[in-house]
């Protein structure tokens, strides 16, 4: 897409380390530099919807068929907790080990 | 300005589990009570490419929870992703509802708290269904984690902010609670999760129009807390208003230990849940069909066994609400009436401070404290009849709640039928008359206040065992001869 | 002889097979060496199974000893590696997966097994999904077997790749927005996305849940419709999966064209269009009208806004179904003394450069004060392409397009310049946010040998009609298939 460099850019350096922070990436300072400007450049882009008057539109979320069908409620798994735990990083006999947690 | 200038504005939201065998979205229990991460599947824990199927249960509970509540149930609802991360959380995300939930609107009526008060109508916002999280047990320099309750179905209801102290929110959840089992819902079991309440609380001058800045206590899980945490917390702001602060919209927590709130260390983006609909379910259809056999179905609800109770049993307003705060308390009082006994007051009063004292003393279920409905029936019917007097069903009743024994068997056992023999009585009286020449004259010459003075000679020469009545009848025969 | 069974089609080893002319293990060897010769330049596969393919060629020789061979039974197939496989290492090709081992297999592995086929190996592809190119694999880019040069597309171009190099006789993909179709055109094999919930996604690792889905690559048409008639169907485990019966695909294959209405949507013949790409899908269009089909100009307006919506929908469904990577039950762990640096640091260590890219714009467009501007947006639109499609197929059965504006591009090359990267799926995006079949099949070849793709899209459910379309093409016979030069 042909990007106007002297455009403003579509997102501030503090959006991006906000959405990041949200997403839960750690981003070096060449990370923040480089998504800013590769979200800016896609944002741009995305911008040219609003050509479209979409305000009598409505969403669509799913092309499937309607209707959620429904299990009945029985129980069907048996436990298997060590092929559960198997690809823990790290456990404590039957239980998950994480570090401390920080509400 | 003192504390009395104030109201204070609550909404509760409540999370409570709904009774399942096996989860909302996956085949794994729901039961309580399982060695870590036993009742687990790649479902419930998140692993790459699985997907959930809704169970129908769980949609019919709440639904049924929707109808209780005078909720308008929704032909069509949406499941929404609502991201987090914590490490009780498998998928990053909780499958919740948020624009368009099961249930909308309704109302619960708060039975009134003494005799004469006006019942309270609490609005509600919405029911909604989402997944429970497993459970992060905290050590000293880590957290461990069990999936265990991860995916278990609940249902979050949420109140109006129309409550107006700590008394009446707990009024709130007592009914709510009593409404849940009535339709068997759910447990409501507080030590086990089963019903969880977030709290949102400000206050405002009195007359005041606008609402005031609101805090959010969040995890609160029993009656109890909910009721001090909501005191602390009005008063809380009352303080800093009075002092010239302002109230931060903020989370609190309940620290129980303490009794007091504390901010959460929470980041300012905190609440960027980011809902969007669950691509993975299509959404949630339910057919007028589906809503007329659940109603059918239904159960007796406590505000119209309260009403019935009033109607047709001539209880009060106070002793029916009572009686309905809990199915098995109002069961019982049903079946006792089925002995056939014609007082219905004096059964209901005989739950609510003898059956329900049993209950609390022995802090065990009322099955297993209380002796069997229709003995406790047959036990009152023994009081209607004259056999026994009521100290001596309340000495049975005792007996029979710990030995498990009938009736009969017990006021048997202990002797406690009354005596109504007229030949032992008259001889009794006669011999009480005798013996207390001087009185009987004092009597006969117009002091009528000896009388309760013969009658106590008369029952311990009895042993306590005399019918009253029937003493009271001969004395007075006797002593106008 | 052996040294050429791995070229056989599907149909053909089918039949071999049946008739004992060779083995399901003489079949499965004879994929496993070509692997041993090719896969060192190609690097179409993570990781090769050969131990548990000849225990599955085994037990299928005994099936078809017994009388009671399975439909592919003893047919090796190549496994795009976003599948969970039970025992087996599933890495989407990511770092955060590199040990991932499943206790469960995907609904279609389970359907594949029973069916006796042969897994030869789990194939390359972009990270998660996320790409156009099979070079944002974190274990190293695939190559095209016809150009190695060439980026064989992606996102499963291990898979096309695979299929095209004679290294299995078929293969499983994904396609969220061209990922099998971009590369079985860059490849020179037929690939079919089905409709939306024709196939189960249980056990496909999610990249964006509302417009994956499964589907097979092939040497021929017919072979992809024997593979799609294998993988279709009901599954009680994914609530949007179809419970509509599945036809015989193979059976619907008559060459009978007579009367069908090809479409042509003015929209994707347009500048940028590479002239030998356009010449090539303009002689297809010429050989169906000979086969008595008819074409008819038809209008697909919102055509040009597609890549756009699906670059919001796709990512902000990803951002969510990615948040799972966090380092706390599987997966990759960076340890930290507290877990809100250890989420931090496993994703960012754990994901490529193009994963954060797209969770960083899936949750822009998912966040406070953006909902509306950006994703709700993109959800409207995603209902104006639908509703072109449903208005051309009033008009017609088939609609025919070229796959991509161009052939393979070259390794690299659009690597630097994430935008160009995505626009290489502008003729394969609006049939997944309209959750139609699409099936890719070869229609010639530019002046470098580069193979040409021609897509024909079918109405919700016609995988019969663009089958039957794509297989009458095949045995016209205009297009020879040719073997990959390695
Ligand atoms: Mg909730
Ligand atoms: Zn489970």
């Amino acid at each position: 897409m042909r990007l106007d460099p002297m455009a403003e850019s579509k997102i501030s350096v503090e959006q991006v380390r906000h959405v990041a922070r949200l997403a839960r990436l750690e981003l070096s300072p060449a990370d923040e530099t480089a998504l800013r400007a590769n979200l800016s450049e896609i944002l741009e882009y995305i911008d040219h919807l609003n050509r479209l008057d979409t305000s009598a539109v409505a969403p669509t979320a799913q092309v499937g068929e309607s209707g959620a069908p429904m299990r009945e409620d029985v129980v069907a798994n048996r436990p298997e907790p060590d092929a559960m735990l198997a690809n823990a990083p790290a456990r404590a006999g039957r239980l998950f080990k994480v570090p401390r947690i920080i509400e | 300005m003192s504390a009395d200038a104030y109201e204070a504005i609550i909404g509760l939201e409540v999370h409570t589990h709904l009774m399942t065998r096996s989860k909302l979205f996956c085949g794994c229990s729901a039961s309580f009570g399982a060695g870590p991460n036993e009742n687990v599947c790649p479902v419930c824990m998140g692993m790459p490419g699985v997907l959930p199927v809704l169970n129908r249960h769980a949609v019919e509970l709440a639904i049924r929870a929707g109808l209780a509540t005078h909720c308008e149930i929704a032909p069509r609802s949406v499941f929404d992703r609502k991201s987090y991360f914590y490490p009780d959380l498998p998928k990053g995300y909780q499958i919740s509802q948020y624009e368009l939930p099961l249930c909308k609107g309704g109302y619960i009526e708060l039975p009134a708290h003494s005799d004469g008060a006006e019942p309270r109508r609490i609005r509600l916002t919405r029911i909604h269904m989402e997944e429970d999280a497993g459970k992060n047990i905290h050590e000293s320099d880590a957290s461990l984690v069990d999936f265990n309750r991860s995916g278990v179905p609940l249902v979050e209801i949420v109140s109006e902010p129309d409550l107006r102290s700590a008394g009446e929110a707990g009024a709130y959840l007592r009914e709510l609670r009593s409404i849940l089992r009535y339709i068997e819902a759910t447990d409501g079991k507080m030590e086990e999760g089963g019903l969880r309440c977030d709290v949102n609380v400000s206050v405002r001058k009195k007359g005041a129009a606008e609402f005031g800045v609101k805090t959010e206590i969040k995890n609160l899980n029993s009656f109890r807390f909910v009721e001090k945490a909501i005191e602390h917390e009005v008063s809380r702001q009352i303080e800093l208003l009075e002092a010239g602060g302002r109230v931060a919209q903020e989370t609190h927590l309940w620290d129980p230990v303490r009794e007091q709130t504390r901010p959460m260390r929470s980041k300012e983006f905190a609440n960027d849940y980011r809902y969007f609909p669950e691509p993975d379910l299509p959404p949630l259809s339910v057919t007028p069909d589906l809503i007329e056999a659940i109603k059918t179905a239904m159960p007796e609800l406590p505000a119209d066994q309260r009403a019935r109770f009033v109607r047709e049993l001539g209880l009060t307003a106070y002793e029916a609400g009572v009686l309905t705060q809990d199915r098995e308390v109002a069961a019982y009082f049903e079946t006792m009436l089925a002995a056939g006994l014609k007082n219905h007051r004096t059964a209901a009063n005989w739950v609510m401070t003898e059956v329900l004292r049993v209950v609390n003393d022995t802090g065990q279920p009322l099955a297993d404290a209380a002796p069997l409905a229709i003995e406790s029936g047959e036990l009152l019917k023994l009081v209607e009849t004259g056999a026994i007097s009521l100290n001596a069903a309340k000495t049975a009743f005792a007996a029979m709640c710990k030995s498990g024994q009938g009736a009969e068997t017990t006021v048997t056992a202990l002797g406690l039928a009354q005596v109504s023999d007229e030949g032992a009585i008259v001889a009794a009286c006669d011999r009480v008359i005798a013996a207390e020449a001087a009185k009987v004259a004092e009597y006969r010459a117009g002091r009528d206040k000896l009388f309760g003075f013969f009658v106590g000679l008369v029952m311990k020469a009895m042993g306590g065992k005399a019918n009253p009545k029937v003493v009271n009848e001969i004395l007075k025969r006797r002593l106008a001869a | 002889m052996n040294s050429e069974l791995n070229r056989m089609t599907i149909a053909e080893a089918r039949d071999g097979l049946a008739r004992r002319d060779f083995s399901a293990l003489e079949l499965t060897r004879a994929c496993l060496d070509q692997i041993k010769l090719v896969d060192p330049k190609i690097n179409a596969f993570i990781t090769v199974c050969a131990r548990e393919a000849l225990e599955q060629a085994a037990a299928a020789d005994r099936q078809i000893a017994a009388g009671d061979a399975s439909a592919l039974s003893g047919i090796p197939l190549a496994i795009k590696d976003i599948y969970a496989t039970r025992g087996v290492r599933t890495t989407c090709a990511s770092k955060m997966l590199e040990n991932f081992v499943p206790p469960f297999d995907a609904t279609v592995i389970g359907k594949l097994r029973a069916a006796g086929a042969v897994f030869i190996g789990k194939a390359n592809m972009d990270e998660f999904a996320m790409g156009s190119s099979t070079e944002n694999s974190a274990f190293g880019a695939t190559r095209n077997p016809h150009n190695m040069e060439r980026v064989p597309g992606g996102s499963s171009g291990g898979s096309a790749a695979a299929v095209a190099a004679d290294e299995c006789l078929g293969a499983l993909g994904t396609d969220t927005g061209g990922s099998i179709r971009l590369p079985a055109a860059f490849c020179g094999v037929a690939g079919i996305k089905p409709t939306y919930s024709r196939v189960s996604r249980y056990g496909v690792i999610a990249y964006a849940s509302s417009l994956d889905q499964v589907g097979p690559f092939a040497k021929t048409v017919r072979d992809a419709a024997i593979l799609l008639g294998a993988l279709a169907g009901h599954d009680p485990h994914d609530s949007t999966c179809s419970a509509r019966p599945v036809p015989d695909y193979e059976a619907a294959l008559n060459g009978d064209l007579r009367g069908m209405r090809i479409g042509v949507p003015k929209e994707y013949f347009v500048a940028g269009i590479d002239p030998e790409v356009e010449r090539a899908v303009r002689d297809a269009l010429a050989t169906y009208e000979r086969l008595g089909a008819r074409t008819v100009e038809i209008s697909l307006p919102h055509t040009e806004f597609a890549t756009a919506a699906y670059y919001i929908v796709a990512t902000a469904e990803a951002s969510a179904n990615l948040s799972r990577y966090d380092g706390i039950r599987y997966g990759l762990r960076v340890t930290a003394d507290n877990t809100g640096e250890l989420y931090n640091r496993t994703r960012a260590a754990g994901f490529g450069a193009e994963v954060k890219r797209r969770i960083m714009l899936g949750t822009f467009v998912l966040s406070a004060g953006y909902y509306d501007a950006y994703y709700l947006k993109g959800q409207k639109v995603r209902t104006l392409i639908r509703r072109d499609f449903e208005r051309a197929f009033e008009q017609c059965d088939v609609i025919a397009t070229p796959v991509a504006p161009t052939t393979a591009f070259k390794i690299g090359e659009k690597m630097a310049d994430p935008l160009q990267m995505y626009l290489s799926d502008i003729f394969t995006i609006s049939v997944n946010l309209a959750g139609l079949p699409g099936l890719s099949l070869p229609c010639g070849f530019d002046r470098e040998g580069l193979p040409i793709g021609l897509q024909l899209i079918g109405a919700p459910f016609a995988e019969e009609t663009i089958l039957r379309a794509g297989d009458a093409f095949e045995r016209a016979g205009v297009v020879k298939r040719r073997a990959a030069i390695l």
